[in-house]
């Protein structure tokens, strides 16, 4: 799986380009842990735009993000889910505990005011 | 049961053969023109079954396990079967239990079940400890409209 990381101050957006399963999960959160060491992450903003199948894995490595983002007051975000991302969201509970944004600019912004 | 028809796939207990599989049983239930909310409920429980399979039913020893997926379609109904033949479930109650994982520490959510019930209209587990696990799935196609 394709995943681009950009830093924008504390915050780190992660883009990644395909499925979220079991399989490519490992390996993103291998990344996206790996880059929030070393930039000193406070916040993680998911951008799904080109994410159109995610399964219990990615709802793992959601709430494992969050674990780590909120260890440090930080928040972490999702834009831009399509409709059967938002069900994941629904049924796991997922929507309780990360802030859902329609896009990314709002997203952004959003975080930036905090 | 006699289906209009069937379909069986055999693949490596290999963490790639998600998207695979999920793809397939996808394309198959295709003829029954699901719509796109439909689709990804049965991509997803699907996912669901082979990642327990191969993480769980073989999870310390992957290397000649297989996962079998087997489709059918009767009438507008899609039956789909997940086989493994590794470590078995002992406590299907507990496994099937929202938020239970037996992983935690690789970030397992306990979803995944919950999800499959979730998804499609029946799950059935049929497991013996060391010889492997069944689960059996149906969705009637067309019940919504989306």
């Amino acid at each position: 799986m394709e995943t681009s990381l950009k830093i924008l101050g504390q915050t780190m957006i992660v883009v990644p380009i395909g499925d979220i399963d079991h399989h490519t999960s490992i390996a993103l959160r291998e990344k996206i842990d790996k880059e929030a060491v070393r930039e000193n992450i406070k916040n993680i903003l998911f951008d799904f735009s080109n994410v159109e199948f995610m399964d219990s894995s990615g709802i793992g490595l959601i709430i494992g993000r969050y674990k780590l983002m909120s260890a440090n007051n930080g928040i972490t975000a999702v834009c831009h889910i399509s409709d059967s991302l938002r069900r994941i969201f629904d049924i796991s509970g997922l929507k309780k505990i990360v802030h859902l944004y329609g896009n990314l600019d709002e997203a952004i912004n959003q975080i930036q005011l905090r | 049961m006699e289906y209009d028809n069937e379909m069986i796939l055999e693949m490596s207990a290999k963490s790639r053969n998600e998207s695979f599989a999920r793809v397939v049983a996808a394309s198959f239930a295709a003829s029954l023109d699901p719509t796109v909310a439909e689709v990804a409920d049965i991509k997803t429980a699907v996912s669901e079954a082979v990642t327990n399979a191969i993480i769980h039913g073989y999870g310390e020893s992957p290397k000649n396990g297989t996962v079998t997926l087997k489709c059918g379609i009767l009438q507008d109904t899609i039956y789909i079967e997940i086989i493994d033949f590794g470590k078995g479930i002992s406590d299907i109650e507990e496994a099937m239990t929202p938020l239970y994982t037996s992983a935690p520490e690789d970030e397992r959510s306990g979803m995944g079940f919950t999800i499959m019930e979730t998804f499609m209209d029946s799950v059935e587990v049929l497991s013996q400890p060391s010889k492997g696990t069944v689960v059996r799935m149906s969705k009637k196609i067309g019940q919504r409209d989306i």
